[in-house]
């Protein structure tokens, strides 16, 4: 079978990914610490690196959306509706039948449909809530003026939301890395920058629609 | 070759530089800086500028210890004026009161929760007023020689007021052993600023006992350690009363909200330890709605007991041969006595904490009683108020009379110097005792009474823990509880979560994990 090669991930992609992935697990575990339901590190250590991580967090956060502008990646995030029936098809019969992925991956187009609305909403809705809501917290103490917060309740309420659907999306996309053209395939891709599929004769010759 | 490099490129990216990450993450996130040190003169350690025993004035046969006041105030001139304006003089001062208006109050006119009020149990109770002889009402209060100069800035521990004597000290005619005859002249050439024992002759031993009333300052503070008062220990900074309540022309920085309802004249941690003392930013920000205290004080009474509870309505009883009784809990604390009913006493006490913002409330003398418990005082401040924070509290409770048809507390007269004058505590009659109390007080009774629950708070101030001692995080921020379990008008993160969105996140969490399983397990078979 002939494999095509290519390279996918740049350095720092990779570095902002794992970096993420590291941050995102510090502020989980501390974050559910400091609400209540774990006790690792001692409340006021999960406190105190919990305010850490955010600040490294949102330090990346900059650093990517800078990169994102620069490099034009952001292009990776929009969603789009081409093709999203297929995705959905595939993942919900497809996939168990051994057919092939309906999408391909490119440099300015590394996700899929249904990938690119699960991380729009990540980078829209959640990230942005949590750190709005994070810096409140850090920030607006006791709240009463310019705006009445009723003590961030909702505020709080929010970011234990976003929470949970942080944790929530963890454990699908750790279980979507073993989605692609082998299990490991795609995490393979996210260390070395490279990723291999297997090359169809017909599919070589053809371009990709999406783009 | 390339791809060599490519694999240390990416060793680099995916693995040292994510973890140096992390690394200085931790690093920074987990320093913290030395608290704020403070270097602060102290009053006790001023050298007395004069020796007052070379005065000729102070060198005169004395009998009479209003001529100490006169030969005091014919060098010290003006300070009769200043201290006739103190409230250790007029035991009175206007205050504003949200809902009131200006009202004038203290122990002058209004209620406490120990021994119900002070005006008509002069003899006994007049014996801590910075005044000779306030036996009633006739005390002429713009006499300045009526002033006990020696009471305050006596430097021998000799000089003493008498007991059930008005503020007198002992003369020929009523010395005992326990109060001779102070020598005047040995005092007088022996006087400074307040020591500990000056501020704590009264202050130790109001409700007719140590550390009946206050709970945080008691006999023990005398002589004491760091570990119990890291103020005023004496292996420490053994700092004294007035090194931090300075005075100004004789007004003394400090407020009792046991007498006083304003957010005036109070003497805050701040004024030496700064409002960051921590150096910390986590924990200085706590300061905007936490009170130093509240952290810093987490238990009082630490050696001696104080009154949790005082029920009037048991006193009375008498044994078979019809003496007054004394009965004692396992520590030794009074838990009966017939002449005050029953007692409930502890040590180390945490306090109760509840949102002050320096004002409060108090049930005036003529107020009609609407609930019960009936609030002595009350703090007023909540989780919205700015200028609230959360205090950590001694709540006295209690049970004393009341007039149940025109819904007053009564005056009660308890003391006289002798039995068949109808005080209480001779006599241990209630009729006789509230009708003189309410008479001298001029004040209707209508001649029934019955015992109705009271409830006082006093903010709690002394007593500071040193630091290896103070709360800790989850002693606040736990589920199960915590010492603010009782306050529940805002969002304290460790404590609180909204059940509904928890178990909702947890759902949507449970319902993706059976999700990837389940897409899984079809995916292998």
């Amino acid at each position: 079978m002939k494999y095509k090669k290519q390279y996918l991930y740049s350095k720092f992609e990779r570095f902002w990914h794992w970096s993420q992935m590291l941050l995102v697990l510090l502020l989980t575990l501390t974050g559910f610490e400091i609400h209540g339901n774990l006790s690792i590190f001692g409340f006021e250590t999960a406190v105190r690196l919990h305010n850490a991580s955010a600040w490294s967090f949102m330090g990346l956060a900059l650093l990517s959306i800078f990169w994102m502008l620069t490099s034009k990646q952001y292009v990776n995030f929009i969603p789009t509706k081409n093709k999203l029936k297929e995705q959905v098809q595939y993942y919900t019969s497809g996939i168990f039948k051994g057919m092939p992925h309906p999408t391909h991956k490119t440099l300015f187009n590394k996700l899929n449909p249904l990938q690119r609305i699960t991380y729009a909403g990540l980078l829209i809705l959640i990230f942005p809530v949590q750190i709005i809501t994070g810096v409140a917290y850090l920030y607006y103490h006791y709240p009463a003026n310019p705006i009445d917060a009723e003590g961030l309740r909702m505020a709080v309420a929010a970011h234990t939301m976003g929470a949970f659907l942080v944790v929530a999306f963890v454990i699908v996309h750790m279980y979507m890395t073993t989605t692609g053209y082998s299990v490991s395939a795609n995490v393979k891709a996210m260390i070395s920058g490279y990723e291999k599929e297997p090359q169809h004769e017909d599919e070589a010759n053809k371009k990709t629609e999406l783009q | 070759m390339n791809s060599t490099l490519e694999k240390i490129a990416s060793f680099i990216v995916v693995i040292i530089l994510p973890a140096l990450v992390i690394y200085f993450t931790v690093h920074f996130g987990l320093k913290r800086d030395e608290p704020v040190k403070i270097e602060v003169p102290l009053k006790s350690d001023t050298t007395p500028k004069v020796n007052h025993g070379e005065f000729e004035i102070l060198q005169q046969k004395f009998v009479n210890p209003k001529d100490v006041t006169a030969a005091c105030l014919s060098c010290h001139n003006r300070r009769d004026d200043e201290l006739m304006k103190s409230t250790h003089w007029l035991w009175e001062r206007e205050a504003e009161i949200p809902g009131r208006g200006k009202v004038k109050i203290g122990k002058m006119n209004i209620h406490n929760n120990f021994c119900t009020g002070a005006q008509g149990n002069n003899g006994s109770c007049m014996r801590c007023h910075i005044g000779y002889g306030w036996e009633d009402k006739s005390f002429d209060f713009n006499d300045a020689t009526n002033i006990d100069c020696l009471v305050c800035h006596d430097k021998t521990d000799t000089y003493f007021k008498q007991k059930s004597m008005a503020g007198w000290p002992a003369t020929e005619a009523t010395a005992t052993k326990e109060f001779p005859v102070p020598d005047y002249n040995y005092v007088a050439a022996n006087v400074g600023y307040p020591d500990r024992d000056n501020c704590g002759v009264c202050h130790f031993y109001g409700g007719g006992g140590n550390n009946v009333k206050h709970g945080d300052l008691e006999e023990a503070l005398y002589h004491t350690t760091k570990k119990v008062d890291v103020h005023m220990g004496e292996d420490g900074q053994n700092m004294v009363c007035v090194d931090c309540h300075e005075a100004q022309n004789h007004n003394i920085k400090g407020r009792s909200y046991s007498v006083g309802a304003e957010n005036t004249n109070r003497l805050h941690c701040y004024q030496c330890h700064t409002n960051a003392p921590h150096n910390d930013k986590v924990l200085d920000y706590h300061n905007s709605k936490i009170a130093c205290q509240t952290c810093h004080i987490p238990v009082y009474a630490k050696v001696n007991a104080t009154t949790l509870y005082w029920d009037w309505s048991t006193a009375g009883r008498r044994d078979a041969n019809g003496n007054a009784i004394k009965e004692y809990d396992a520590d030794h604390n009074y838990s009966y006595l017939s002449i005050k009913g029953h007692f409930v006493f502890d040590n180390m006490v945490k306090p109760e904490y509840y949102w002050f913002n320096g004002t409060v409330d108090h049930f005036l003398r003529d107020d009609t009683i609407k609930d019960s418990p009936v609030q002595i005082n009350s703090l007023f401040g909540d989780y919205s108020d700015p200028n609230a924070k959360i205090w950590p509290v001694k709540v006295h409770r209690g049970k004393q009379a009341y007039d149940p048809v025109y819904k007053q507390l009564l005056s009660v007269k308890l003391f006289a110097h002798n039995k068949g004058e109808g005080a209480f505590w001779e006599d241990l009659e209630w009729e006789p005792a509230i009708r003189l109390g309410m008479e001298y007080n001029n004040r209707p009774w209508s001649g029934e009474y019955d015992f109705i629950e009271t409830e006082v708070y006093w903010p709690i101030n002394h007593m500071v823990s040193q630091k290896e001692e103070t709360l800790s995080c989850t002693d606040c921020h736990t589920r199960e509880k915590g010492r603010l379990a009782k306050l529940n008008d805002f969002y304290l993160p460790g404590r609180d979560y909204n059940k509904l969105l928890d178990y909702s996140g947890f759902a949507i969490i449970i319902l993706s994990l059976l999700g990837v399983i389940g897409h899984a397990i079809l995916r292998i078979f």
